[in-house]
């Protein structure tokens, strides 16, 4: 079970699509595709970067393995102590034990927290869910998480607005961890604080995921972070992952096109490091109306024949010493030669 | 070398005030925009960096005023004292767009979602140009083929919320570049955007940088573009100007110990996992209770009771200068 290598979740084909409706009768017109085909593991114990640009689907993926979106098709699979679950399948009331097993932290401090209630009581609700009875035990949990991340017992009685930025996302994390959970989700946890205060939360997340034994989820889009703080780093485009592999090979055996432009794109504070920058073409293409074939094709730099009409698989691929998920035509060629 | 420079702020200070309270959103500020490059103001939010565009722009809301010091706007027929004109004279609206143009931060805001794109770009022309009105029709379908929009007749009669993000930033920015602005102030370009879009935009500013000679006045919260696009830099904290140079030295041999702490706080992309960044300790005070003395020393390593009182600005050399009292003793140590 504790076995480094048990995925801790599994997810199998997950689709995510929106329906869109219009005109006087709401007739059904399309579907986003916000999610559209994903198969991941998470391993017990790491922390999985989940990285793309806005409107890629890393958002709603993370909902969807917390079941807050129901998938439109496709399985995530709990690893609950060694027994499978299949959570999509659940009923509301079913889920509740796995609800407590696996949280998120929001993006927005500002808008995650209710403003009309004190930290305690917007925090207690969780722990009176799972079975605290006692109010003194509610106050010593919370405030003994509080203290785990640098701030003081008693502002659990006070309110939302009295707070900065970077100590609202902390009680996010408070919020998340108070039932105590094995896997979370953070949704761009870091992405509204400021640089000096960003350092912060991202070191105080790495220490409790070592002191709480946590498996993390991390969405973001900012790839300097990820590089920083992450184990495993998938890239999604359009729905669907394009690369996934270990961090390092990820930097250093960029195998993707897109992964190549987006990593290129970055501006680096290092005035000695000038990279060739890939500039793409365009837009990302609406999840309305996805292009045919692979996703990327339209603005990929190497795009050929089939990558207009073949959906790419994403393969396997044994690099020096690691493997590498990637999902193009153009080495699925190469490897066949 | 004076025929350079494009815009110098000496000593600026914009106060906001609200219920009897005073907000030294900028306190004592200056530098210079040269033509032909890049300013960089990089700084936390709230530091101060919006509240300097605006003041350049004479854009402030109603309930600030500009306190103290000079905006001198060096144009071809002479100075003109931006800080002395009223907001809304003649003068200040000769200068703001034609002479003076800006690209804010949240285009779907900047934009007026009831008019189309084409017609906004055209109101600029409008007002700066004696083109007639088949003349601007051909200038605003020429800005946004140059802004790389693809079909720009259909384009320019379709309305904001038909584009996306990139693609209206682009149009802020034809809209600014439309009568060929001396100085672009672009106050967080690219922070609502994705970074391959980022990329783009950036390639467009520095080709008006480049072809226009247009000086740049940048304003962002993000080293990496800072290193990718400025010349000079200033960086700001709580309404001073901590640490200002060319990027060689801000960034090459940052003195300050905020600007350490900055740079040192960021996950840098190629220094791979484990790297170490270190964090400032606390959190930026309240602009209504500001500490006394060095503004950054309740969160400075280096503080001790010299700091307590305000420090001076010090050049260190001709191009780099630095707002702090220890920095002889920091620059031994570092």
């Amino acid at each position: 079970m504790s076995n480094a290598n048990t995925p801790i979740l599994r997810l199998r084909g997950v689709r995510t699509y929106f329906p869109i409706h219009a005109g006087v009768f709401k007739t059904l017109v399309g579907h986003v595709k916000a999610v559209d085909g994903i198969d991941l593991d998470v391993i017990r114990g790491e922390v999985l970067g989940l990285v793309g640009e806005s409107g890629c689907g890393k958002t709603t993926l993370g909902k969807s393995i917390l079941q807050l979106v129901r998938p439109t098709g496709g399985e995530v699979i709990y690893n609950d102590a060694g027994m499978q679950v299949e959570l999509c399948g659940l009923s509301n009331d079913a889920l509740a034990p796995y609800r407590k097993k696996l949280q998120i932290i929001f993006q927005d401090p500002h808008s995650s927290l209710n403003p009309a209630f004190t930290i305690f009581g917007s925090l207690e609700d969780p722990l009176k869910r799972y079975g605290i009875k006692s109010k003194a035990e509610r106050r010593k949990i919370i405030g003994d998480l509080l203290e785990a991340v640098n701030m003081q017992r008693d502002y659990m009685d006070r309110y939302p607005h009295e707070f900065s930025g970077g100590q609202r996302q902390r009680i996010g994390i408070v919020r998340a961890l108070c039932v105590d959970p094995e896997l979370v989700v953070c949704d761009e946890a870091v992405s509204a604080l400021d640089v000096s205060v960003q350092a912060q939360v991202l070191k105080l997340l790495m220490q409790l995921k070592i002191e709480r034994n946590l498996t993390y989820l991390f969405i973001t889009h900012d790839l300097a972070v990820t590089e920083y703080l992450c184990d495993r780093i998938a890239v999604m485009y359009l729905g669907r992952i394009v690369e996934l592999a270990e961090t390092s090979a990820i930097y250093a055996d960029t195998l993707h096109p897109y992964t190549q432009a987006l990593l290129s794109a970055i501006p680096v504070a290092d005035l000695d490091k000038k990279t060739n920058r890939i500039v793409l073409e365009g837009d990302v293409p609406s999840p309305v109306d996805p292009p045919s074939g692979c996703p990327f094709h339209p603005r990929c730099p190497k795009a050929f024949g089939r990558c207009s009409t073949e959906v790419p698989a994403l393969n396997k691929y044994h690099r020096q010493g690691h493997d590498h998920f990637v999902a193009c035509h153009l080495l699925e060629d190469n490897a066949a030669q | 070398m004076n025929n350079k420079i494009a815009l110098s702020v000496k000593d600026l200070k914009t106060f906001f005030y609200t219920n009897k309270r005073c907000n030294k959103a900028v306190n004592g500020v200056s530098f210079t925009i040269k033509k032909g490059k890049t300013l960089g103001i990089v700084g936390e939010s709230g530091c101060g960096k919006s509240v300097t565009a605006s003041s350049i722009m004479q854009l402030l809301p109603r309930l600030s005023r500009i306190e103290e010091g000079s905006i001198t706007y060096h144009s071809e027929q002479g100075d003109i004292r931006i800080d002395q004109l009223d907001r809304n004279s003649k003068e200040m609206r000769a200068v703001r767009g034609e002479e003076i143009a800006m690209i804010f931060q949240d285009p779907m805001t900047a934009l007026n979602p009831v008019f189309t794109v084409g017609y906004q770009i055209d109101e600029a022309l409008k007002y700066h140009t004696r083109l007639d009105a088949k003349g601007r029709q051909r200038r605003v379908v020429e800005l946004l083929t140059d802004m790389g929009i693809p079909l720009p007749e259909k384009r320019s009669r379709e309305y904001p919320h038909q584009f996306s993000g990139g693609m209206r930033q682009r149009a802020m920015i034809a809209m600014a570049m439309s009568c060929n602005p001396k100085i672009l102030i672009a106050d967080e370009p690219t922070t609502a955007l994705d970074v391959t879009i980022q990329a783009q935009i950036f390639g467009l500013m520095n080709k008006l940088k480049e072809d226009n000679g247009t000086g740049i006045m940048l304003i962002t919260h993000d080293m990496g573009v800072i290193a990718e696009l400025a010349d000079e830099v200033a960086v700001m904290y709580m309404g001073i100007i901590v640490e200002a140079g060319t990027v060689d030295d801000v960034l090459r041999r940052p003195q300050h110990p905020y600007t350490l702490g900055l740079l040192d706080s960021i996950p840098v992309l190629g220094r791979g996992k484990y790297q170490e960044i270190k964090s400032i300790r606390g959190a930026t005070p309240d602009a209504y209770d500001r500490p006394k003395g060095c503004q950054f020393a309740p969160r400075c390593d280096f503080a001790t009771d010299v700091c307590k009182v305000t420090p001076q600005e010090e050049h260190l050399s001709e191009t780099h200068r630095v707002t702090c009292h220890r920095i002889r003793e920091i620059s031994q140590n570092v």
